[in-house]
């Protein structure tokens, strides 16, 4: 069976995929996302992809959007317009546009004769000479040149021009100068476009009202936003990308929102200001993570936010939290392994080692969010389930959702909420009680009360990652040890009712069942929807947390063919299914996407495919 | 069994503290470490300390990594708040510990596998912040647990029991410390709990990181002939030229100690120490001449301990980080969301 998903000349408004190619370091990241944020003003589903190299000047760089009036704005791979801004990477940028789409180049300097393609149209603008003409500091005929192409782009595919002068006045408000340059270079290009090109190309963008109360957000702002709503208030960290603007921004929203100022009774002393926040940049990841365990253990909302390289380092510490039953909150913004990798990649590649980081027995419960708007509420739901279940809680986001910014629904709170600090005994409590040990409670949920320290002696306990029995003794004794992980087994197969639910959806007449996760959720609907065109429905199911839900191991059952569609080489998640299921891996077949860039659709789709015609 | 409950057997009436409690009130568990180990004696110290000090048992944290030092802190302060960490990593979890709430007295005991190989880079981080703790090295040379490896702190030519001498030079964890800054460093003698244990309370008053190098002979790997970390290496070589007192906060007889040609150190409780002989020219604020004195001592093979440097003058991390007063983990959730309208109108921003 083959699908051809042809696309229809006439109906490309609002239809359609620009990739912009410049060179890192060049100031086009202001101009790509200026285009992108105007076509969301427009009211129309847009995303846009930054693909950048682990490089501060030089390499080359992309950046794409999508604008698709359905919403289906996961990465495409056939661009209908290409700027083609960096000389390294014209060969390669050129070759990607779609058989009759455009280029557009800087027409400053002749292009390459064996460049040209017979089936797409090339735009000339001469950007560096305009600029040379119209700007005089060396560094601002650089920079304008990024506005004048994206001025170029928004005659070429009908953006409204007032909409983009109005950002940009926004964005430079208080720098006139810039602001001054900004709508200068906007206008050369736009009324270079206007003037010899045909304006609008044959797709353009026409208001709609799709986007309503919607915003525009990455996912690490939001994970930071989630965060300071869950009342943390101790954070360690160590840079890394793609994960550091979590803490960037958790820092800058508690300056914001955390700071309170205290007013002094001495007319001769100054009033102070108070920080109702302390996060610490730590000497590495394992200095991170401790911070959050001894935060944790007293009571404090604590988390850290990392990429793969700091979970392998946290390693040590993360199975002492577990063994011991500290809450944790650990945010991972995948990027591309193993080792170093590929920092500025997205991948899914860190699902195993989080489900069971440590040595020993242990399993942790882990969240996967597709999106920022999830970032933001499972970052809640983090510390109430860390705190509830005392033990580590990972986040699972990825470059992808982490450094791009996303047209998500309005983030909501509800004042009503009232964070879970799980089983905590005050000196009450204790007062109430004859003795205390600090394992040997367990409720419905095999989660002991802990108390803090601080409390009345008669809660003071030693907290050890030797081996110990049920009252925090330690031991050596096979049954008094065996008692108390296998207590820790139940607890975390208990946290299933309590992670979010798979999100499942089903289509009538469905054969197959595709299964997924995390960022590969817009890629994988799309999919759906050409395969369903197609005449083959799926089911969809897409994982939300860990431990899995029965729900999982049904939907897999259900099917004799279940795709599993994940972005890492060993098809991670598959395994974990079926390890953690018992339900067999032989009805259940890869996809995997692990290059580093974004899923797109056409990739499910070529390997479903694939594999049913075989 | 690894931890032996002490009996508690009623003496004959034992003096009683400010809070009405006896020195059996601040003791731990039965010891599990060899007999005559030094780190013994350093817990009977710790114990006295706090017992002098009427430190309510209930507000002391007391932390520790992996190691024979490591264990100490179930046989002190059975009433204390207790966390056994991971090797090397007692100072960031301490850290994280400080930060949730500030109301507690931390001490953190190590030993010189987990401060100066393992957990070195913690142990410099943990300094360089001024997290307000005490921070004790139990330091003998060698590795127990493991069974009498060489570790970091040994000196050139120290002897293991078996095996080739050691050819690499000791981290010497109080000059360490001396150049990153550290506002209260004192090395001392397990053997000498007339001097350890004013540190020790000088330690606790401190408003900072206090570092305490205690050496401390381990009598089954190190205490023998060629070893620098012995008994008897220690009460040949030590040199006691910088004396002090501690005199705490509510006991006024400051006036009965001569004035003379004495240092006073003013803690940020109010607490003094009290330099009652320093050598010529020793200023205990003046890190070089510390260090300069230090090592002009070290090369002559001596091995000088007391209260050897102190700045109360450092903001410690709290103080840096303008946090309240009191507990960051009690700060009631209402003071720390912003609210439903605040997240509505911050994404105004985000369209």
């Amino acid at each position: 069976m083959a699908i051809d998903v042809v696309r229809d000349q006439r109906t490309q408004v609002n239809d359609f995929a620009i990739k912009l190619a410049n060179v890192n370091g060049t100031g086009s990241a202001s101009a790509n996302s200026l285009l992108m944020q105007a076509i969301f003003r427009m009211g129309i589903p847009v995303s846009g992809k930054n693909l950048f190299p682990s490089n501060i000047q030089g390499l080359p760089t992309w950046y794409e959007i999508r604008v698709n009036r359905t919403g289906y704005t996961a990465r495409a791979l056939d661009y209908d317009l290409v700027v083609a801004m960096n000389s390294q990477t014209y060969a390669q940028d050129i070759a990607d546009v779609r058989h009759g789409g455009y280029v557009i180049y800087d027409s400053s300097w002749p292009l390459d004769p064996d460049l040209s393609r017979d089936d797409v149209t090339f735009l000339g603008i001469p950007l560096a000479k305009m600029c040379l003409e119209n700007f005089k500091a060396p560094r601002e005929r650089i920079l304008m040149k990024n506005i004048a192409y994206a001025g170029a782009v928004v005659a070429l595919v009908g953006i409204d021009v007032e909409l983009v002068a109005d950002l940009l006045a926004e964005t430079f408000a208080r720098n006139e100068a810039l602001r001054d340059s900004n709508q200068r270079a906007l206008r050369l290009g736009y009324d270079f476009a206007m003037e010899h090109l045909r304006c609008p190309l044959p797709f353009y963008v026409e208001r709609m009202e799709a986007n309503g109360t919607s915003i525009l957000i990455n996912g690490n702002l939001a994970a930071a936003l989630g965060c300071l709503y869950a009342g943390a208030t101790v954070a360690g960290w160590y840079p890394i990308t793609p994960a550091t603007a979590v803490m960037d921004n958790f820092i800058q929203l508690c300056a914001r929102y955390r700071r309170e100022t205290v007013v002094s009774e001495d007319p001769n002393v100054p009033d102070t200001t108070r920080n109702n926040y302390l996060i610490i940049q730590a000497e590495d990841e394992i200095a991170s993570i401790g911070m959050v365990l001894g935060a944790g253990w007293n009571g404090a909302r604590a988390f850290t936010s990392t990429s793969g390289p700091g979970i392998s380092l946290m390693n040590e510490l993360l199975g002492l939290a577990y063994y011991t039953e500290i809450p944790a909150v650990i945010i991972d913004v995948q990027r591309t392994g193993p080792s170093t990798g590929m920092p500025t990649r997205t991948q899914q590649a860190d699902i195993m080692m989080c489900a069971y980081a440590s040595h020993g027995d242990t399993k942790h419960i882990v969240v996967f969010p597709a999106n920022p708007y999830e970032c933001f509420e499972f970052a809640v739901q983090a510390f109430d389930l860390a705190e509830r279940f005392q033990t580590p809680v990972f986040m699972l986001s990825d470059l992808d959702i982490g450094m791009n910014d996303w047209v998500v629904p309005e983030l909501r709170w509800d004042d009503a909420y009232v964070w879970d600090r799980g089983p905590v005994l005050s000196d009450e409590d204790l007062s109430r009680m004859s003795e205390f040990f600090r394992y040997n409670s367990a409720n419905d949920d095999f989660v002991a009360a802990r108390t803090l320290p601080g409390s009345d002696e008669k809660g003071a306990y030693f907290i050890r990652g030797s081996g110990h029995d049920k009252y925090g003794h330690y031991t050596e004794n096979p049954p008094e040890y065996q008692e108390v992980v296998d207590r820790l087994k139940k607890k975390h197969a208990a946290s299933a009712a309590h992670v979010p639910a798979p999100v499942i959806e089903r289509r009538d007449g469905a054969a197959i069942g595709v299964i997924t996760i995390g960022s590969c959720d817009l890629a994988v609907r799309e999919a759906l929807d050409q395969l369903a065109d197609a005449g083959l429905p799926a089911d969809f199911l897409r994982v939300r947390g860990f431990p899995f839900v029965a729900e999982v191991r049904a939907f897999v059952e259900e099917h004799e063919h279940c795709f599993v569609v994940e972005q890492n080489r060993d098809a991670q998640l598959r395994s974990l299914i079926s390890i953690e299921t018992g339900v067999g891996i032989e009805t259940m077949h890869p996809v995997l996407a692990y290059g580093g860039f974004p899923l797109s659709a056409q990739q499910v789709v070529d390997s479903v495919l694939a594999k049913l015609e075989n | 069994m690894p931890s032996i409950t002490k009996p508690l057997i009623p003496l004959s009436p034992l003096p009683k503290n400010d809070l009405g409690l006896t020195i059996r009130d601040y003791e731990g568990q039965m010891s599990t470490l060899c007999a005559g180990c030094g780190h013994d004696s350093v817990t009977a110290a710790i114990v006295h300390a706090f017992w002098e000090l009427s430190t309510p048992p209930h507000m002391i944290a007391k932390l520790s990594g992996i190691g024979c030092s490591s264990k100490t802190p179930t046989y002190f302060v059975r009433g204390a708040h207790g966390f056994n960490s991971a090797h090397g990593r007692m100072v960031p979890i301490a850290t994280g510990a400080i930060a949730a709430n500030r109301e507690l007295t931390y001490i953190g005991i190590s030993g010189d596998g987990d401060s100066l190989s393992i957990g070195l880079g913690h142990l410099m981080h943990g300094i360089r912040r001024n997290v307000k703790m005490v921070y004790i090295i139990e330091n003998n040379g060698v590795y127990g647990l493991t069974k009498g490896q060489m570790s970091a702190s040994a000196d050139i030519g120290s002897r293991p029991k078996k095996g080739e001498a050691n050819a690499l030079a000791p981290i010497d964890p109080v000059t360490t410390a001396l150049s990153l800054g550290a506002t209260f460093i004192a090395r001392s003698f397990s053997g000498d709990k007339e001097q350890l244990v004013p540190i020790v309370k000088a330690a606790i008053a401190h408003n900072g990181f206090a570092l305490i190098d205690v050496i401390s002979p381990c009598v089954t790997f190190n205490d023998h002939e060629g070893s620098t970390k012995s008994y008897k290496f220690m009460r040949d070589h030590e040199v006691k030229e910088v004396q002090t007192d501690f005199v705490p906060i509510r006991a006024e007889i400051r006036a009965k100690i001569p004035a003379d040609d004495a240092i006073e150190v003013t803690m940020h409780d109010g607490s003094v120490v009290h330099f009652r002989s320093v050598p010529e020219g020793y200023d205990p604020h003046d890190r070089m001449k510390v260090e300069e004195y230090i090592r002009d001592r070290q090369s002559r093979g001596e091995i000088v301990t007391g209260l050897l440097y102190v700045d109360e003058s450092a903001k410690e991390l709290h103080e840096l980080n303008a946090t309240p007063t009191s507990a960051l983990a009690k700060v009631p959730y209402s003071s720390l969301c912003p609210g439903a309208e605040a997240l509505a109108s911050m994404q105004e921003d985000f369209r």
